[in-house]
């Protein structure tokens, strides 16, 4: 979340961002700073916050593209990246009126085949990296999964821990081996507002009060200007 | 209604209609799923539930795509999906309706055509959510029940129509029929959902409300005071 401020602070354009195999927050702050062209989703929402404010008025007023997916459909095209082979079959979406808008994807009697995404970055936050250049994600594969794919890694995280977690037979299981890391930032709760496993928990209050405020335009610009524009405002509170 | 919350009477609904599952698997943002599963873990041993959304534990170690995998191999007997339309052909849609963006499909395009048994959930019944056609198929597949905020409804496979079964205490069969946008069947006399005994609402307010607040802290806080 950290380099989501940086991002929209450094006036990033035209991105294109795939969700794993949903979007949140990050997306919907990336989308109302204008830092975005096309989003590749499952869905974008806010949890128990509710809908994605910026992103619903966006695709309403037609200034953002959005290429439909369904989480499984996610899921085998990067696991089809990351093997190197150009499609992955899928079963069950038939009945799908996704099928018409994604000519990309070819229809197989009951077999979709969903081609390779090889995303140019994969970006997330970590509980750890490590001297070796190795980061911790733990049961969630699916950045795994997002890394092994991916032409460039970066990885924001929470703590540093010396030496090499693959030769530690407990950590091993849940690193991203240094092979596919690009570069790491060392960011204590650089996920907040949202959370950190076994860390620290999501801001809820945070959340539904951005769900608010960025019902309308200047009241997201409220929100940029005081939490991801001020210097000393722009992180955690604790 | 009685002295119960009708959040309540879902999730016991919900715990009946899971009869003879071994297991569920509840998506995110569905707190009244949940509930009701976790309600009948209480009393059936045999039954597990895989919470999708859980805020310090998971029942998955191989990331968001082991749900979808356990799907496909049919370990997963039932699945909760609902929409912001649901039409009488039992599809859902999850995208966009009357000019209006949604979150998106989330997996039901999938989970719709791999899990056996799927229960449609969706707490408003109007006109606006319950239409005669979509304007977007998330997803379609053989729904085992319908249930909303006023009513059950059941699914007949041959006639591909759902069929009125109860209504929730204090709402007629006129009532439903005029806030329902499909056509649908319906007995001569329509039954009323059986409320929450006494001891499914005990299992509720305990251990239900403690599971369910772990995860679903809102949602606990507004039926049932605690977190």
């Amino acid at each position: 979340m950290e380099v989501v401020r940086a991002l929209i602070r450094k006036k990033a354009r035209n991105l294109r961002l795939l969700g794993v195999p949903i979007l949140g927050l990050s997306a919907d702050l990336l989308i109302g700073a204008g830092c975005v062209a096309e989003v590749e989703t499952s869905a974008v929402s806010l949890g128990e916050a509710g809908l994605a404010p910026r992103f619903t008025d966006a695709v309403e007023k037609k200034s953002l593209l959005v290429k439909d997916a369904t989480c499984p459909a996610i899921h085998c095209a990067l696991q089809a990246a990351e093997k190197g082979v150009p499609f992955m079959p899928l079963a069950g979406i038939g009945a799908s009126d996704l099928l018409k808008e994604r000519k990309d994807w070819k229809v197989q009697g009951d077999l979709v085949l969903v081609p390779a995404i090889r995303p140019d970055i994969a970006l997330f936050h970590a509980r750890w990296a490590d001297e070796a250049g190795n980061v911790w994600v733990g049961r969630r594969r699916e950045l795994a999964t997002a890394a092994h794919a991916s032409r460039l890694v970066f990885v924001s995280f929470e703590e540093k821990k010396p030496g090499d977690m693959l030769e530690d037979e407990v950590l091993a299981p849940g690193v991203i081996s240094s092979i596919y890391v690009s570069g790491v930032a060392h960011t204590p709760r650089g996920a907040w507002p949202l959370g950190m496993p076994g860390l620290y928990g999501a801001d809820d209050l945070h959340v539904s009060q951005y769900a608010k405020a960025a019902r309308t335009r200047d009241g997201f610009q409220r929100y940029l200007d005081e939490w991801v524009h001020t210097p000393r405002k722009n992180s955690s509170p604790a | 209604m009685g002295p119960y919350a009708k959040e309540e009477l879902l999730a016991c609904v919900i715990a009946r209609l899971l009869d003879g599952a071994r297991h569920a698997a509840v998506g995110a943002s569905s707190p009244i799923p949940a509930a009701g599963c976790f309600l009948r873990k209480n009393f059936d041993l045999g039954f597990r539930v895989s919470l999708q959304q859980r805020r310090a534990s998971n029942p998955f170690t191989e990331g968001s795509r082991e749900l979808f995998d356990l799907a496909g191999q049919g370990r997963i007997d039932v699945f909760f999906l609902g929409g912001a339309q649901i039409d009488g052909g039992g599809a859902i849609n999850l995208v966009r309706a009357e000019g209006k963006r949604f979150p998106g499909s989330f997996g039901s395009a999938y989970m719709y055509g791999v899990v056996p048994r799927t229960i449609l959930f969706r707490e408003e019944h109007s006109r606006r959510t319950l239409v005669p056609k979509v304007e977007f198929v998330s997803a379609r597949g053989t729904p085992a029940a319908l249930l909303t905020g006023k009513a059950l409804f059941s699914w007949q496979k041959d006639k591909r129509r759902f069929r009125l079964e109860s209504v929730h205490p204090g709402v007629s069969a006129e009532e439903i029929r005029e806030t329902t946008g499909f056509d649908y069947d319906a007995p001569q006399q329509v039954p009323g959902t059986p409320p929450p005994s006494p001891s499914e609402l005990n299992l509720l307010r305990g251990p239900v409300a403690r599971e369910i607040g772990e995860n679903y802290p809102e949602f606990a806080r507004r039926v049932w005071g605690s977190s």
